[in-house]
């Protein structure tokens, strides 16, 4: 492992590894720790807007973490200290004057296990259109409706809006996490294996929604599964032992990778 | 894995699979034991409330009489007396009056004409007080004041049971205390489980729980000293004892028990919920209130009816803080008086299966129905609202 130090990680530490399209997140020089162990080592990367960046690497190391910094979740841990620098737009989210909440509405999740609240599905949606202030109910049922078709889930519960979210099968249950994230409408949407828990049938829905909504919006999506990745990401990030080894387009990263680990990874010799 | 030695118990073919609870006897005799023990709770319960019950069904029956004056038949006028009638007159079981000649039964007809002599003479002195329209409803008394028309008054000339004093003293503290302790215990709840800093919760959760160690008599000690002089101090009520005070008291040994459960209900919602807020842009605050505590309903709710059971069913600090007065009043600031109070204050003195006796354990088991029926609803609420929560249910 000795051989790729964060040095080599970035091709040049003065311009970070750079995603195609306007940039739109810029990390530079990240390290986070979580008490004593040394979660992401000097992290520098850029991302595209519009683009979907997919971050690969086995277990632990701390791609699903370096997510959470986007929109500052790691907050919630105690032990957690950050360091180095993370632009969305040109702003320092890290900075003590930014409103986390206000970071929060701009950047949806979707996280690994589907997580719909004990509500209707109505009201699973609704919950953060009236968070931001939204109170009409015209204003509102037309939200609804248009997350769900945007989630690909419209026809299959308009019938039922009002009955409880929990009475969905898993992979509903996620594009319903996936229509509450888009329906307020955020501009970057980060998502944490959002397939891993979901039978194939309902991981491809998930993923051709993902193409879709690309249109939209910014994503960035952690996945384990290598396939996933190479179908619906523009751009590649492998990350081992909280280091990014490789970052570039998805197409090079699978087919010319530059680095020797990186093509072990994702040819399936370790990980 | 040839090597590995085989089981010298193993037998033959797959003879060994019918061996059934013989193949772990110790296992199978700690689930038997377990099991009657469980049983063994069940059956003390359903025992103790069989024995309250019998203890007040005399009087459920109206067979006791507590008039003060009852009719006296001359003692010359035994003989024109059946034997059941006479047995009947002198309340006496088959057993004894088989045990007692002639001679005694005369005397003992002479003793209750003495008694009648000495006998008040009013309007009321021959009225069963402990019929149900005495018991429930107003009467006006030929000795106390024409406004008292629900007296509880078991000692006297005329016994008095009106039962709503005591029902409504009751009520007054355990509202009170209810009102003290839900709201400061779920707000504690909340905190500790979704707002404090793990460091914060170590020390404050063991904190809050201690409280449930104190001895009620020690808070009951005081809310009668320390309380009552600040509340009175600060609200400026006449009688020093009164609900309120008993309420604030009590409310002190409810909230521990509300707040740890409610506490364990609200812990125990899946942290994805809250991520899930807070990735929609909630404040922490937003999340507690808007998602968690409607997922934790049902436990939450649990929590509040075991507090309104531990509110009702407290005797020790209503019985000293309470002033310990029936007096029939709706105001909180009125020395008040709870059935539990009176059944710890009056039951040592009550003649031993007399009506005063009987009367304690008919409002013992009402407090045992009301408890009862207070946590069946309670079961059955928490229920529905589980099944809303799960989707089950519309």
């Amino acid at each position: 492992m000795a051989a790729f130090s964060p040095s080599q990680v970035t091709l040049n530490a003065s311009k970070p590894a750079e995603g195609a399209g306007a940039p739109l997140i810029q990390t530079d020089g990240v390290n986070l720790h979580y008490g004593s162990s040394h979660a992401l080592k000097n992290i520098s990367v850029t991302l595209g807007e519009r683009h979907v960046t997919a971050f690969i690497g086995p277990s632990g190391c701390g791609k699903s973490t370096f997510l959470r910094c986007f929109n500052r979740m790691n907050d919630l841990i105690d032990s957690v200290r950050i360091t180095g620098s993370i632009k969305i737009g040109g702003q320092d989210i890290y900075s003590p004057d930014v409103d986390v909440i206000e970071l929060r509405k701009r950047i949806g999740m979707v996280f690994q296990r589907s997580n719909p609240f004990p509500k209707s599905i109505y009201d699973n949606i609704t919950y953060g259109l009236k968070l931001h202030g939204m109170k009409a109910k015209s204003d509102l049922d037309a939200t609804v409706e248009q997350s769900l078709r945007g989630a690909a889930l419209w026809d299959e519960v308009k019938d039922r809006l009002h009955t409880s979210a929990l009475g969905l099968s898993g992979g509903q249950q996620q594009r319903l996490c996936i229509a509450r994230a888009i329906a307020i409408k955020p501009e970057i949407l980060l998502m944490d294996e959002p397939a891993s828990a979901l039978d194939p049938i309902a991981t491809a829905k998930i993923e051709e929604l993902i193409l879709e909504l690309k249109k939209d919006f910014t994503i960035v999506i952690v996945t384990h599964n290598m396939q996933q990745a190479a179908r619906i990401s523009d751009h590649t990030a492998f990350f081992y032992l909280g280091e990014l080894i490789e970052f570039g387009t998805t197409a090079k990263i699978f087919t010319n990778p530059a680095k020797r680990q990186t093509e072990d990874y994702v040819t399936g010799r370790f990980g | 894995m040839t090597n590995v030695p085989h089981n010298a118990k193993r037998t033959v073919g797959w003879m060994g699979i019918h061996r059934g609870h013989k193949a772990r006897p110790v296992e199978w005799l700690a689930e038997k034991f377990i099991y009657l023990i469980s049983l063994t709770a069940i059956l003390m319960v359903f025992l103790i409330f069989v024995f309250v019950a019998r203890e007040a069904m005399p009087l459920v029956m109206g067979k006791m009489n507590s008039a003060a004056a009852r009719p006296v038949i001359a003692a010359k006028e035994m003989d024109k007396l059946k034997p059941d009638e006479l047995r009947d007159y002198l309340g006496l079981t088959a057993k004894e009056f088989q045990q007692l000649d002639k001679e005694a039964l005369t005397a003992l007809m002479e003793v209750r004409e003495e008694e009648a002599k000495e006998a008040p003479k009013d309007k009321d002195a021959t009225v069963n007080t402990t019929e149900w329209k005495y018991l429930l409803g107003a009467h006006h008394w030929s000795d106390s004041r024409p406004e008292d028309r629900y007296v509880w008054q078991p000692i006297g000339r005329i016994h008095k049971y009106n039962l709503w004093p005591l029902i409504i003293g009751s009520l007054k503290t355990t509202i009170v205390a209810l009102l003290f302790s839900v709201p400061l215990a779920l707000a504690a709840a909340i905190y500790v489980s979704q707002l404090s800093s793990p460091s914060l919760k170590e020390w404050l959760k063991p904190a809050i729980e201690l409280l449930s160690g104190v001895p009620s008599v020690v808070l009951g000690f005081f809310g009668l000293i320390v309380m009552a002089t600040f509340l009175q101090g600060t609200f400026g009520y006449q009688s020093r004892l009164n609900a309120f005070v008993a309420g604030i008291a009590l409310g002190l040994a409810v909230i521990p028990v509300v707040f740890s459960i409610a506490e364990d209900a609200l812990t125990s919602v899946p942290r994805s919920y809250t991520q899930a807020a807070l990735a929609l842009g909630a404040s922490k605050w937003q999340a507690a209130w808007q998602i968690v505590l409607p997922a934790a309903a049902p436990g939450v709710f649990a929590a509040v009816v075991l507090g309104f059971g531990r509110a009702i069913g407290e005797t020790m600090v209503v019985l000293m803080a309470s002033g310990n007065a029936s007096i029939m009043s709706l105001s909180l600031f009125d020395s008040t008086r709870s059935i539990t109070a009176t059944i710890a204050a009056e039951l040592a003195e009550a003649v031993f299966g007399g009506h005063h006796y009987r009367m304690l354990f008919l409002i013992g088991a009402m407090l045992f129905i009301v408890t009862f029926l207070t946590n069946l609803a309670g079961d059955l609420i928490m229920h529905r609202l589980k099944g809303r929560l799960e989707g089950r249910a519309k």
